[in-house]
């Protein structure tokens, strides 16, 4: 499986996805620099967390307009898996392949700790290796993690199946006091329509090898590299 | 041409930052206030000096990049 990494000025997850990928897949992913707009052929793009150009304007705006983001949203469309993780996911919406908006976290604090997560969806390259309604326990680090939509999108989200995660309490119940950052629905990751763009909140790379402390992010990438190989 | 451009949280979007200022005013005795929203204030100078072709390229600025219009709305005030 080849895949690459966007580079933004002010990405600093970049490398841990970098590792994340390496040990699933045996290979090196490409870090490409976003003011590249040529990008390599690839089977996965990861647009990773960070705070690219200091969440200026707004979280992800900024970096939605880089060069190379054209050519993402062009292979996103032509159907290449885009995976995109915290300022990823910022990123991912503000570039209008995500529907929706994160906003300030509900209670105004940057929030970093571990978060119980429920797999809503393993029907995605992303999450085959999870069981419908497996709790994973995976770190959030964001001060804009709070998921807006209207009523419209986020009912047509529900009814499409594409949410993929959400915050739970430690038995899997979708609670208010389980929500960390008030996103509507509890979400914490959502996918296109068509199921090959993934953007989430928590952070699976932090938590991809025991001595990370866990491996409940682990298999999002050993799937991704089982599914991506089918495919080659 | 100088262009001056609000942009607010729409109706209905809740503003945590706002309910803060809120809060803040409240405990130091500013009373009388029923609510506080936060937005964008953003200046333009621009080389352009008719306001009917200006107009359109700040509305575009605003669609492609400045606001977002999911959760915020835009007013350009042009000086003419």
């Amino acid at each position: 499986m080849k895949s690459a990494v966007i580079v933004f000025p002010g990405s600093n997850c970049d490398r841990d996805v970098q590792v994340a990928l390496r040990d699933s897949a045996g290979s090196e992913p490409i870090m490409h620099w976003h003011g590249d707009a040529n990008l390599p052929d690839v089977d996965l793009i990861v647009v990773p967390g960070g705070f690219s150009y200091g969440d200026y304007l707004r979280s992800g705006a900024m970096a939605a307009h880089s060069p190379v983001m054209r050519e993402v949203v062009a292979r996103a469309n032509a159907g290449v898996p885009v995976l995109g993780i915290c300022n990823g996911f910022q990123i991912l919406t503000e570039a209008g392949l995500l529907p929706g908006v994160l906003m300030r976290n509900a209670g105004l604090k940057f929030l970093c700790r571990d978060v119980d997560l429920r797999v809503e969806c393993t029907d995605t390259v992303f999450t085959r290796d999870y069981i419908e309604g497996q709790i994973i326990r995976i770190p959030i680090a964001h001060n804009e993690g709070n998921y807006f939509a209207d009523d419209e999108t986020l009912m047509r989200l529900e009814g499409e199946r594409r949410i993929a995660f959400r915050y739970c309490d430690a038995e899997g119940n979708v609670t208010a006091a389980a929500n960390p950052n008030g996103s509507a629905h509890n979400i914490a990751g959502i996918l296109n329509e068509a199921r090959n763009v993934l953007g989430m909140m928590p952070h699976p790379e932090r938590l991809a090898e025991a001595a990370l402390g866990g491996t409940d992010g682990r298999p999002m990438f050993d799937g991704l590299v089982e599914a991506l190989a089918d495919a080659a | 041409m100088k262009a001056r451009i609000h942009i607010t949280l729409k109706i209905g979007v809740l503003d945590p930052q706002g309910k803060a200022i809120e809060h803040a005013l409240g405990g130091l005795g500013f009373g009388g206030i029923d609510q506080v929203r936060q937005g964008k204030y953003i200046e333009i100078d621009l080389a352009e000096s008719d306001p009917a072709k200006a107009r359109p390229a700040l509305e575009a600025m605003c669609e492609k990049l400045l606001a977002n219009t999911v959760i915020e709305n835009y007013e350009i005030d042009l000086d003419e």
